[in-house]
């Protein structure tokens, strides 16, 4: 009975078996957040990621046409009738210097192209696809060489901006002639003249070598390049012995007491200060106070040492503290005295750290514009300084000046010389990471 | 002769100290027959530092001092009439003579017997050899200026003489006093340990040199604005810096709208910046496999090495147009007029890329701060079954809260200093509105605007940049200061 009571009710219960009660914790909603929560996490790197690439999209699409520059092959005849016509040159030295030079090169152009240009519409046209640079150009040429009067030489000649643009196709020639900068006519001569491979792109090496100027086809960021190079040096010689001397006494010497805890939070609060403090500083003392020149590379030098201070002292209190201190009880222990420690043992053994502390110290330095702007760096420098004392710009400030100039054309010099100072950066962050991959040692 | 003159011989003396003392070290010893205190080379640096620096010290005190007595005694030399007007007229004078003198040296013996003439007779004869002299003077400053040209001669002539004597002073005192028995070593190690504290000593120095330039020049500032209409004022237009016949009343110096424009702004870059980076980081910290990690990480701080100048350009090339056409197509789309309601300089492009900025910033301060919170609290929290995201949200954002909090804070005050996104992004326009889509101004801009170009050192368009310079210092250093305060109090937790 029992049995058949147990044998009946058995498949009973496996017939209708008892509901297992599953009590809902929810893992299905907690794992869809989960899901959630790492999407958002993903989605905010690569917005983080895609702003990147935009911003170098940006600067590289519109900077790379700046290498190029477009010139114009003319075989200019160096007219006497021209440059001298009373034949004063021997005694009167100003007439080469103000001879009618642009003349020469449109007649050149006129010639090339078979056009008239006795006709003083033509003539305008012609002279508004030369660069007005060829004005120095050729009085250089003149100047370096008078024999050269009379005769006819085949050299290469910049184009104008708009030429420039309209050739590397980022002026719209679909719009009608009057409402851009250069004409139909220009235009099919400037295709003609491509088409024989006489108006042709050219590695532009203006863009190094030349200083400031007004038309863009002829500025270059050269003063500012040596602007930088002397602040750079600068900044080497003052802030690196000063910083390093300034973490080895608060590293290895200092007593721990109000005094060093007040330099600590200083140095900490420095590296935070906004750096346009550190330009009204060098206005204040370098320039109103001690009589410095304005625009000079040693103001600049001097204020982005003070601003680099900071990034040194704490890198390089970091790598002092990453040596072990075997070494230093080690040192004192064969009975070396406490500054031979450092000097002869610690110190070299921090050394690739200091260093690359200091290279990334002086790429931001590189980078720094706004103090630069109040110590007067804003300022038209065509000619190169002899001194860090003589005016000059810096790479930054450049380009700076150049994205505030209306043409056209400047937005694409203004790119090149971003993409200039981006490689300087690359360069020195990179040097600073093979460093320390090659010299960082774990202890 | 010329500093740099004076400077070499003093170093050449140097080397020469060197030597000597190192030779004299071990020829008295090797008399003596007793052995070095210390070795030889300390010697040589005893002799040397006791060249160098107390002639050095004396020729920077010289270079300082000499100028400023110079001056004084050239003013006593004035006439009665000219020392009864104010010292601005007798600033002018000094600066008069002080060109004359400077044109004076370029004469040569010839030309210097016209001198005699007048000033009338001078001025051309200047202005051929290149200095030209500002206003109309008088003949007593040809006077003042032989005789300021005769004293700076006599103080240099004297400089030579003395810096270059207490070197060798220094030197033959030093040779004199090596024995064998002398500590050098000791003396040495303590000169450059007070070189060591000198050198940090620095960065007391240019805190203590930022505020006191900015006050000195903000004290002077507030005299001819008072602080209340600085402090609270809700208008900005300074005019232009004080021409003929103005006074400085005519601007209206109001603190007020740069520092909403300020505040905004960061406000705006903030709320991009925060949620992207902190959620970058926990997942970088959390989820990301070691090769994503590797690649991600250092490329998201790429954005931290680039100049902020480049993103300014950015922004006023890329962001602003690509803003202000999106709104004309929204609005086109919207209303059917195509008016863009974005300006090109506006708040959010300049908050918009200034967030970009931040957010190496914000996730890797947050990335270190989630990565020192201790593994033992993560796996408790995994080990009782809480999925990853409820570990993040509930165990470890709350234990590293202080720290994101701080390192928020150092993130916002850099927001607050930054310039170079807002001069060429935010516009120069100074008001107050709440709409993000027109241009505000910021502090930093205006202290750009106000100091580049030609400057007069004494108006109030100018000294104002460096009360807001001022301004911008304090409350920056507040905000960096409670940072570290939070950062620090929250390392202790756990170590």
């Amino acid at each position: 009975m029992t049995d058949m009571t147990v044998s009946g009710s058995a498949p009973e219960a496996s017939q209708m078996p008892e509901k297992r009660v599953w009590r809902d914790i929810g893992i299905k909603r907690r794992y869809a957040a989960e899901r959630r929560f790492k999407t958002y996490g993903l989605v905010a790197v690569l917005i983080g990621l895609a702003c990147l690439a935009m911003l170098l999209f940006s600067v590289v699409s519109k900077g790379y046409t700046a290498f190029q520059q477009t010139s114009i092959r003319l075989d200019i005849t160096f007219d006497k009738k021209i440059i001298d016509p009373q034949g004063q040159a021997t005694s009167n030295n100003r007439v080469l210097l103000m001879a009618n030079y642009p003349l020469l090169a449109t007649r050149a152009l006129a010639k090339t192209l078979g056009v008239d240009e006795s006709d003083r519409k033509v003539r305008r046209e012609l002279s508004g696809m030369i660069s007005n640079g060829v004005r120095t150009q050729l009085r250089d040429m003149v100047l370096n060489d008078v024999a050269i009067i009379g005769k006819t030489r085949t050299i290469w000649v910049l184009a104008a901006a708009d030429v420039d643009s309209a050739y590397k196709g980022q002026i719209d020639l679909s719009v009608d002639q009057s409402r851009r900068k250069v004409n139909d006519q220009q235009v099919e001569w400037m295709n003609k003249l491509a088409g024989e491979g006489i108006l042709t792109g050219r590695f532009n090496t203006g863009i190094f070598l030349n200083g400031a100027s007004s038309r863009p086809e002829t500025a270059g960021m050269g003063v500012a390049m040596i602007g930088s190079m002397y602040m750079m040096a600068i900044v080497l010689v003052l802030a690196l012995p000063i910083g390093v001397a300034a973490s080895i006494y608060l590293e290895e010497f200092a007593p721990k007491n109000r005094w060093t805890d007040l330099i600590e939070v200083n140095i900490n609060n420095l590296a935070a200060v906004p750096s346009i403090v550190f330009g009204l500083l060098g206005l204040a003392v370098f320039i109103n106070f001690a009589g410095l020149p304005r625009s000079a590379s040693l103001v600049g030098g001097l204020v982005l040492s003070l601003m680099t201070l900071p990034t040194i002292i704490i890198a390089t209190r970091a790598a002092l503290k990453a040596v072990p201190p075997s070494i230093r009880a080690a040192a004192l222990g064969i009975g070396a005295s406490k500054m031979q420690m450092v000097f002869h043992h610690v110190l070299p053994l921090a050394a690739p750290g200091i260093l690359t502390g200091t290279i990334i110290g002086l790429a931001q330095a590189l980078g720094e514009t706004a103090p630069l702007l109040l110590i007067g760096m804003v300022a038209f420098v065509a000619d190169f300084p002899a001194t860090p004392m003589d005016p000059a710009t810096a790479l930054p400030v450049q380009i700076y000046m150049w994205a505030n100039e209306a043409e056209r054309a400047f937005v694409e010099r203004t790119s090149g010389a971003i993409i200039i100072l981006l490689m300087f950066l690359a360069a020195m962050n990179i040097t600073a990471i093979i460093l320390r991959r090659r010299f960082e040692r774990r202890w | 002769m010329s500093t740099t003159t004076i400077l070499s011989i003093v170093l050449v003396l140097a080397v020469v100290a060197y030597v000597l003392g190192r030779t004299t070290a071990k020829r008295r010893a090797a008399a003596s027959g007793t052995r070095l205190h210390s070795r030889e080379g300390y010697y040589g640096s005893f002799a040397l530092l006791w060249t160098i620096i107390p002639s050095l010290v004396l020729l920077a005190v010289w270079l300082l001092v000499s100028p400023a007595v110079i001056d004084t005694a050239v003013r006593d030399s004035f006439p009665e009439h000219v020392k009864a007007e104010t010292q601005a007229t007798q600033g002018l004078a000094m600066g008069m003579v002080d060109s004359i003198a400077r044109g004076l040296r370029r004469l040569d013996e010839q030309e210097m017997t016209r001198v005699t003439a007048g000033f009338s007779a001078l001025r051309p004869v200047l202005a051929s050899k290149g200095v030209a002299l500002a206003g109309d003077g008088e003949d007593y400053m040809i006077d003042a200026a032989i005789q300021l040209n005769g004293w700076s001669d006599a103080s240099r002539l004297w400089m030579t003489i003395c810096v270059i004597g207490l070197a060798l002073a220094g030197l033959l005192y030093a040779v004199w006093r090596i024995r064998p028995e002398v500590r050098a070593r000791n003396s040495v190690e303590r000169a450059v340990l007070v070189a060591l504290i000198g050198a940090s000593a620095i960065a007391i120095l240019t805190t203590i040199g930022i505020v006191l330039s900015m006050l000195s020049e903000t004290i002077s500032f507030f005299r001819s604005v008072p602080a209340m209409e600085f402090f609270f004022g809700t208008v900005w237009d300074p005019r232009f810096a004080a021409t003929v016949g103005t006074t400085s009343s005519d601007g209206q110096f109001g603190l007020i709208p740069l520092l909403a424009g300020t505040v905004y702004i960061a406000f705006v870059a903030m709320l991009f910046a925060v949620p992207i980076g902190l959620f970058a980081a926990t997942y970088l910290a959390e989820y990301a496999g070691p090769k994503f990690r590797a690649f991600a990480k250092p490329l998201i701080e790429v954005l931290a090495g680039i100049p902020t100048i480049v993103y300014g350009f950015f922004a006023l090339v890329t962001v602003g147009p690509f803003l202000r056409d999106l709104s004309a197509d929204i609005s086109g789309i919207v209303t059917g007029n195509a008016t863009s309601f974005i300006q090109a300089q506006s708040v959010l492009t300049a908050g918009l890329v200034m967030g970009i900025m931040l957010i190496p910033f914000v996730s890797s301060l947050s990335d270190d701060i989630i990565t020192a919170v201790p593994r033992a609290m993560r796996d408790g929290s995994l080990g009782l079954g809480a999925t990853r995201s409820e570990t993040m949200r509930k165990v470890i954002l709350p234990a590293a809260l202080p720290g994101i909090v701080g390192a928020l804070l150092l993130t916002a005050s850099r927001a607050i200093g930054e310039t170079m996104i807002v001069v060429l992004a935010a516009g120069v326009a100074a008001r107050l509105t709440i709409n993000p889509f027109e241009p505000m101004t910021t502090v930093t801009v205006k202290i750009v605007n106000q100091l580049t170009g030609d400057l007069e050192f004494n108006s109030p368009q100018t000294l104002v940049a460096f009360a807001l310079g001022l301004t911008l210092f304090f409350i920056t250093l507040g905000l960096n200061i409670y940072a570290l305060y939070i950062v620090r109090k929250y390392r202790e937790q756990y170590e």
